[in-house]
């Protein structure tokens, strides 16, 4: 049962999100209308620790599990690919009020109509796939 | 201890809980990204065949299956053993523009005019749920991650391009919550 750690670890995941609000559309205007700390302090949070925990990660040249170096990869450097396709992915995030792992954390929250969601996001991800040769990145 | 937990998280919790799970994904050897899981979605449907983006070895991901289905299952332990009856409790100034929107506040995670079944009963509501779906899974994979990938796992190893994508996820958060969603609804 190799599997069941990262089953595990997406439960909690998804109870986290779901208890902290963080998969709320609600939560989501508040956070693009200025009007509440919530989600700030969610996401700033996270990334302070993270930072912190890299940092020692690759410090200490720490290895995983497995017994293997923890590696990171360094993401592509070029501007317009960010730009575009998050703004692109910011305004589907504020129109449904979830990302990717928030829509499936809400549909087992019992919010079936995120399916539709769920649905209209692999048919973008199959578009992008599809014209990705054209756009500029 | 329930009944702690039943209680909403508040954000320094969930904070830390969250760089907890990319920390320990990074020690199974694993990175945290959720919307590369729509990619591989779409490889097991076959769109490897037609799509060369799609082609590739989709077991390599098998464990990030796992782990979004396991987050489902999340989300249901959430709604039903550690179910909280109070309202979100939303900034009044939000219930104010949202109302003037025509957005009730229910109290519940997501307005039910928008997020039932009735919805299925109207072309228009469909529509937003599917439009916003395509422009989440575009936008994902155009910049190369989501909240997850980016705003986490990205910032946490000071990714300049992450700080790009996440400054993007802001631009057309602002211009949909701002100048798009008064015409839409």
């Amino acid at each position: 049962m190799k599997g069941l750690k990262y089953i595990l670890t997406g439960l909690v995941f998804g109870v986290i999100m779901a208890k902290s609000e963080a998969i709320s559309w609600y939560r989501i205007q508040e956070m693009f209308r200025f009007q509440s700390f919530h989600m700030y302090g969610i996401i700033g949070t996270a990334v302070v620790l993270g930072v912190l925990a890299v940092f020692l990660i690759k410090k200490f040249r720490m290895k995983d599990t497995q017994g293997n170096p923890i590696t990171f990869q360094d993401k592509d450097k070029s501007w317009p690919r960010y730009i575009i396709g998050g703004s692109i992915f910011g305004l589907g995030w504020a129109l449904t009020g979830a990302c990717p792992g928030p829509m499936f954390v809400n549909i087992g929250y019992g919010y079936l109509a995120m399916i539709i969601v769920v649905i209209g996001a692999l048919s973008g991800t199959y578009l992008y796939g599809l014209i990705k040769d054209k756009l500029p990145h | 201890m329930l009944e702690l937990l039943r209680q909403p998280w508040p954000w320094y919790i969930s904070g830390a809980a969250i760089a907890f799970i990319m920390v320990l994904l990074l020690f199974f050897g694993k990175s945290f990204g959720v919307s590369a899981n729509l990619r591989t979605m779409c490889t097991i449907a076959g769109a490897g065949k037609k799509v060369k983006f799609f082609d590739f070895d989709w077991r390599t991901q098998k464990w990030n299956l796992l782990f979004l289905f396991g987050s489902v299952l999340g989300g249901l332990v959430a709604s039903t053993i550690l179910q909280n009856e109070e309202p979100l409790r939303l900034s009044a100034a939000t219930i104010e523009d949202l109302k003037s929107l025509g957005i009730a506040f229910d109290g519940g995670l997501n307005p039910s005019q928008l997020f039932t079944a009735d919805v299925l009963t109207s072309p228009k509501g469909i529509l937003v749920l599917l439009i916003g779906g395509v422009l989440v899974g575009f936008g994902a994979r155009y910049a190369g991650g989501c909240t997850s990938g980016h705003a986490i796992s990205g910032l946490s190893n000071m990714q300049l391009p992450s700080l790009i994508a996440v400054i993007g996820f802001f631009i057309g958060g602002l211009v949909m919550t701002h100048l798009l969603l008064p015409l839409i609804f």
